[in-house]
């Protein structure tokens, strides 16, 4: 980074020689006009990878469900390790079909409302500003909704196992960019404001409210996920990133924010997100902010199939948009005992933690489960207790299956037979 | 000598420096739009105007412009029907219309039925959406008129509002929604009680 342009230019000069020398480009004169950012693909021999492949022996991919108005790729946590989701990786889910392509060198972002200076700022600018690193799970609220066990894509293939097809809209990354404290700093905030709505550049232009309070505590603008720039999919060159609220609130493509001084109740905020509830007398649930609590064993997990009796160690990922995770405890006889996993550090707030226990398994029909207990002290449910808590009955004999509330976090049992094949046991 | 330069520059600092002062003022002013870190561009009421597409519960950002239930039924036929219906009633997309004008749904409302235009609290929602994202096919090419007119379509299918009611910036915000005392919490607050539980 240059703190003049003219520094800048030199420094882009220079490489642009370097990448020219490189492609064995003979004519090259300093201070010809054009001059690119980066070198072309083909500036480099056959063999050399100057963006890294994983092994052709790999074939983990993200499970996909692609319409006319929507696309949704879960992550394939039945094979994740440690606490990061790999960006390719990362969930995804869009009210389109096509992904926004944006030219970063025209991209702006404006900050304007209830503020005293309106202004857009550039990606440079961005960059430029004070900026902070942390790693941060998102996950839509919708994930490992009841309907998810029963839906006829547990059996499609292209959606992936079910630890995948039921958990997998949620993922775990490093964020880097500028916390919207120090941007709003700068607009410099009018006496009322109280709220704000951002906006992405999709093609309907996603946009949700935010309390103020919240954008000031721990909200970023992000451009740069797990060390490189933000993935198209999740918003290059920037997004919204609001640790632990339901993932819809992390605005991708951002483009604009407005300072207000209430929720504006925007469409999807007031209609397909929020939930009719019977126990709230048939009213519904909206503004729900943080996830809840909630675990989930990885491995060994329902499709895979243990090879034969002897040691395993059971792993899972355990969060809560509430805080830290402070204990998961393990179950393998269906919940009559438990025992206290071990939690892989790091243990942060508002981000996955892996957890795992040594297992040795006798080759009889096992019931694994775990549930996580985060800094509040509150304890993820049991499936009955969540049903008793939201006045429903759901499973698959009943009618009310159809009931898809949002913020379903109860345990999930996965059934060991003997034949050593994995089970998802939520609903038998 | 030594004296005579003293003494002239002297009488050029004096104006030197009232002039310097001015200077400085002057480049204060041209950054008092800027924050701290002098970065970013300011923005004047008119770019903002071009695209700032937000509009509020109250309706207080609604443009100019007017329309009918009968106007709307044309723009519906034209530009929304082959995705939700002829009157609404759904489609390959959302349904938007519960009930009859005559007999029209009052709630309570299913979780299937939430994209229902009467489900929604506030009367603006369905045309700030509709002005930002449809159709689907071109989003934001609707003029006003036309973007009043179609909601006025939808809310006389959905029994809301009369067929000859004219909506325009002052009378949409004022209709009052059927559901509006649907939702909770009645007033959305941050932070959350801390005593409620996470299911709640």
């Amino acid at each position: 980074m240059h703190s003049n342009r003219s520094g800048r230019r030199r420094f882009l000069k220079h490489g642009a020689v370097l990448a020219a020398l490189a492609a064995g480009t003979p004519d090259l004169a300093a201070g010809q006009s054009e001059v690119p950012d980066t070198p072309t693909p083909e500036a480099h021999p056959k063999g050399v990878l100057t963006y890294g492949e994983r092994s052709r022996f790999v074939n983990s991919g993200r499970g996909f469900k692609v319409g006319i108005s929507h696309m949704t790729y879960y992550t394939p946590l039945q094979d994740s390790a440690g606490i990061i989701t790999p960006a390719p990786l990362h969930f995804m889910q869009a009210h389109f079909a096509r992904l926004p392509e944006i030219d970063p060198e025209q991209h702006r972002l404006t900050i304007h409302g209830m503020v005293d200076r309106p202004l857009s700022f550039s990606l440079e600018d961005l960059k430029r500003l004070p900026s902070v690193s942390r790693v941060h799970y998102l996950e839509c609220h919708g994930n490992s909704s009841y309907n998810d066990h029963i839906s006829p894509r547990v059996d499609d293939p292209r959606v992936g196992l079910p630890v995948q097809s039921i958990y997998g809209l949620t993922s775990c990354s490093e964020w880097t960019g500028v916390p919207l404290s120090v941007l709003l700093k700068e607009v410099g905030l009018q006496k009322g404001a109280s709220w704000l709505i951002s906006e992405g550049a999709d093609a309907e232009k996603w946009h949700y409210s935010l309390p103020l309070e919240k954008a000031l505590d721990d909200v970023m603008v992000a451009y740069a996920q797990n060390g490189e720039p933000v993935r198209p999919e999740q918003g290059y060159p920037l997004r919204l990133l609001v640790p632990g609220f339901e993932a819809p609130y992390s605005v991708k493509w951002l483009s604009h924010i407005k300072v207000v001084d209430r929720p504006y109740m925007t469409r999807d905020e007031n209609g397909n997100h929020t939930t009719v509830r019977a126990d709230l007398g048939g009213k519904s649930r909206w503004y729900h902010w943080e996830m809840p609590q909630k675990s989930v064993i990885t491995r060994p997990s329902a499709g895979l199939k243990l090879p034969g009796p002897g040691f395993y160690e059971i792993t899972g990922l355990a969060w809560s948009g509430r805080g830290a995770v402070h204990r998961v405890e393990v179950s393998t006889d269906g919940g009559r005992s438990w025992k206290d996993a071990k939690l892989q550090a790091p243990v942060l707030r508002k981000a996955h933690t892996r957890f795992t226990l040594d297992w040795t398994w006798d080759g009889e029909e096992a019931v694994l489960q775990s549930r996580c207990t985060d800094e509040r002290g509150e304890v993820q449910p049991s499936l009955a207790e969540l049903n008793r808590h939201w006045d429903i009955i759901s499973g698959p004999d009943h009618p009310e299956k159809k009931q898809r509330p949002f913020h379903v976090n109860a345990i999930q049992p996965w059934r060991v037979e003997k034949d050593g094949s994995v089970y998802d046991a939520m609903f038998s | 000598m030594g004296a005579y330069t003293m003494r002239c520059f002297l009488n050029l600092s004096v104006p030197l420096m009232i002039l310097a002062a001015c200077v400085s003022a002057l480049a204060q002013s041209d950054t008092h739009s800027l924050g701290a870190h002098r970065l970013g561009t300011p923005l004047s009421q008119e770019d903002i105007r071009r695209f700032d597409f937000m509009i509020g519960p109250e309706g207080k950002e609604l443009p100019p412009g007017h329309g009918t239930a009968k106007e709307g039924a044309e723009v519906f036929t034209k530009q929304c029907a082959v995705c939700h219906g002829r009157t609404g009633e759904g489609g390959v997309c959302q349904r938007l219309v519960l009930g009859s004008p005559d007999n029209p749904h009052r709630g309570p409302f299913k979780n299937s039925e939430k994209t229902v235009v009467s489900y929604y609290a506030s009367p603006t929602i369905a045309w700030e959406y509709i002005n930002r994202a449809m159709p689907a096919q071109k989003p934001g090419s609707l003029t006003p008129d036309q973007v009043y007119a179609v909601v006025a379509f939808l809310y006389y299918q959905n029994g809301i509002i009369q067929e000859g009611d004219v909506l325009d910036a002052k009378s949409l915000p004022k209709i009052e929604m059927p559901n509006r005392n649907g939702f909770i919490p009645a007033v959305p607050v941050w932070p959350p009680d801390p005593k409620k539980p996470s299911w709640y």
